[in-house]
């Protein structure tokens, strides 16, 4: 795995160490010194969950230095967001944490919505919320099994991975995509939910994530599993802070920072649900924390689904959300609003915000700045797996080579979200 | 206008803030301020130590062409005590550097990386300001207004090489942007072309014959009640 184009560097970076006269052996000029080397793990590896490349100085098998290179997926997302209507801007959000599109969606829609001072219907509020946690159960699935798998075992993601494919499936359900969904727009969510999704969700919260539990009682207490995670990449609760930790990362370092409670949007301040904190701090906690916030999660969707109302899914607004199909036949002006909508968009006034949701990784905020066009200004993007990922170099300091993937998979990178 | 009350609802700005010295505080919906480059480490310093803002979230930067200072740094920062957030902007230029609060926070030396990466401004102590999200030996700035959306370089797999190869990018098509600005609704400079043409008095009209004036003016002003 040694890369030639790095020896140079590590050459210049040389550490000499005396290891002695070998004993009872002629001298090998190789032997008397030991430099350390570097090695390049990725761009395309296995457990890197994309494409990251890193450039790991190691003595021995201890990591030394890591210098994560990233941006192998850099899209130009936020240039072409400024090139775009707001609709047309929404779906590149799916394509951002493509492990939990609707969770992208929500703070940009979000920023749209307190530019405009939109008001959105309370079954628009529900849906959403209860798509979120959709979302975050989905997104735990992937990054818990691939966790696991990271470490050594197998099965749990298998497991994992079907409960996974029905979250997809109600996605498709609802906005008729599997993943990209686009659902969330401005005003409201697109369609109304159809009429049995509600009554399978409830069954299937009942009936299947028993495939979860299962899954976690394979690793939880595992024997193995807790050598390969506890007490691997510690960080103090300082550390966590100055780093720009978020969501599990800056909950296993038990702090109850959670947006959903701490700055309530929709309807989380009617949702009663715990926020599971760490001790240690530890790859562990972070697994721990994610097992938690599955639980919490379908405790969320069940209220969602008791209390869901009924009534219109979007605004009545006809300059920002298009009337309905069957509206379009029978009258002119709306027709007119349709082709406004589909041509021009709608304009958004002038003005800047910063908008952050609880995302399933963290803090997921958009800064967007509005010109009063129907195109953004400017729209960066912050991605939460960002911030954690520059910690890497400050965790890794002091492991060992294999605790590499471990400490990757606990901080739930996904690329499309970091490289944007 | 109305308030969307579903958006992320935080704690009101704390008093303490008004008596933020060197920073400007900035009209909007949020709490922002606007603060002098030579400030910006004094302001910030004093908001993470003085008024609980523990965590840096974002830099962003922003490009305005039509300024003498085009850029704008833009520092998100989130106070988990106070439960509040609040926004510090600092203007510079392509050649002036801004300082780096690298020495505040860890976190911020990526966050710098990528607005130098995408802008070109530069950040004065940043121990390792290199680019971060292009590719290596990419030119340019992408995210400034006037650097093209389709880039200059495209790179495809050459089949006679048997490499990736660099290549000027070629458009079968111009590029297209449509403007689908309505001159009735869109924002207040929007131009119709010969609208300059109202801003210039119109030249002294040679004195009319005694008659027409008063036919002319009915036709006159239910115009002028249009506009």
């Amino acid at each position: 795995m040694t890369d030639t184009r790095t020896e140079e560097r590590a050459t210049k970076r040389k550490v000499e160490v005396n290891v002695g006269e070998p004993i009872g052996h002629p001298r090998d000029p190789g032997d008397d010194k030991i430099s350390n080397y570097t090695i390049n793990f990725g761009p395309q590896h296995p457990a890197a969950h994309g494409v990251l490349r890193l450039i790991m100085e190691l003595d021995g098998e201890i990591v030394e230095r890591v210098d994560p290179h990233i941006g192998l997926l850099h899209r130009g997302t936020e240039k072409l967001i400024e090139y775009k209507t707001y609709a047309q801007a929404l779906p590149y959000f799916d394509r951002l944490d493509y492990v939990s599109p609707m969770c992208m969606e929500h703070s940009f829609v979000l920023a749209i919505e307190k530019l405009m001072g939109l008001e959105v219907p309370l079954r628009a509020q529900y849906i959403r919320v209860l798509f979120a946690e959709l979302t975050r159960i989905s997104n735990h699935m992937l990054q818990l099994g691939s966790h696991i798998m990271d470490v050594g075992a197998m099965t749990p993601n298998l497991w994992l991975f079907e409960v996974r494919e029905d979250t997809m499936q109600f996605y498709e359900r609802a906005s008729g995509a599997r993943m990209h969904a686009n659902y969330f727009r401005a005003g409201g969510v697109r369609y109304d939910l159809p009429p049995k999704l509600l009554a399978d969700m409830s069954d299937w919260l009942d009936n299947r994530l028993h495939l979860f539990e299962d899954a976690i009682s394979l690793v939880a207490d595992n024997r193995i599993f807790k050598q390969r995670n506890v007490d691997i990449a510690k960080m103090s609760r300082e550390d966590s802070i100055a780093w720009g930790f978020s969501g599990p990362m800056i909950r296993a370092a038990g702090i109850p920072w959670d947006i959903r409670r701490s700055q309530p949007y929709e309807v989380y301040d009617r949702m009663e649900f715990d926020i599971p904190v760490g001790t240690n701090n530890d790859c562990y906690d972070r697994f721990m924390v994610r097992v938690e916030e599955v639980r919490q999660s379908a405790k969320i969707m069940r209220q969602c689904l008791q209390q869901m109302p009924s009534g219109p899914v979007a605004t009545d607004d006809r300059k920002v959300f298009p009337p309905s199909r069957s509206e379009m036949k029978q009258s002119m002006e709306a027709m007119i609003h349709h082709f406004k909508l589909y041509t021009e968009g709608y304009h958004v006034p002038a003005g800047e915000v910063y908008v952050a949701t609880e995302s399933p990784k963290g803090e997921f905020g958009v800064y967007l700045v509005a010109d009063g066009t129907n195109k953004p200004y400017r729209c960066k993007i912050r991605p939460t797996g960002f911030s954690h990922l520059q910690a890497m170099d400050f965790m890794m300091r002091g492991h060992m080579l294999a605790d590499t993937t471990a400490i990757l998979s606990a901080l739930d990178i996904v690329f499309g979200e970091v490289d944007r | 206008m109305s308030v969307a009350l579903h958006v992320p609802r935080y704690a009101d700005a704390p008093a303490s803030l008004v008596k933020l010295a060197k920073a400007m505080p900035r009209a909007g919906l949020e709490t922002a301020f606007d603060v002098a480059r030579d400030d910006l480490i004094a302001v910030l310093t004093e908001l993470r130590d003085k008024h609980e803002y523990q965590q840096l979230m974002e830099i962003a930067g922003v490009d305005f062409p039509d300024r003498a200072e085009r850029f704008e740094v833009v520092y998100c920062l989130l106070s988990l005590t106070r439960n509040h957030r609040v926004r510090v902007h600092v203007a510079t230029d392509e050649v002036t550097p801004v300082p780096s609060v690298t020495g505040l926070w860890p976190v911020a030396g990526w966050l710098e990386r990528e607005v130098y990466d995408m802008y070109g401004v530069t950040f004065a102590g940043n121990p390792d300001l290199r680019r971060i999200l292009t590719d290596y030996g990419f030119e340019g700035f992408p995210q400034r207004k006037d650097f093209p959306l389709t880039g200059h370089i495209e790179l495809r797999y050459s089949e006679a090489e048997k490499r990736v190869v660099y290549e000027p990018v070629s458009l079968p098509q111009d590029f297209r942007t449509f403007d689908f600005l309505m001159p009735w609704e869109g924002p207040e400079e929007y131009k119709l072309p010969g609208d300059e043409k109202a801003a210039v008095p119109p030249a002294a009209p040679p004195p009319p014959p005694a008659e027409k004036p008063a036919a002319k003016k009915p036709a006159r002003k239910p115009r002028a009640k249009k506009s």
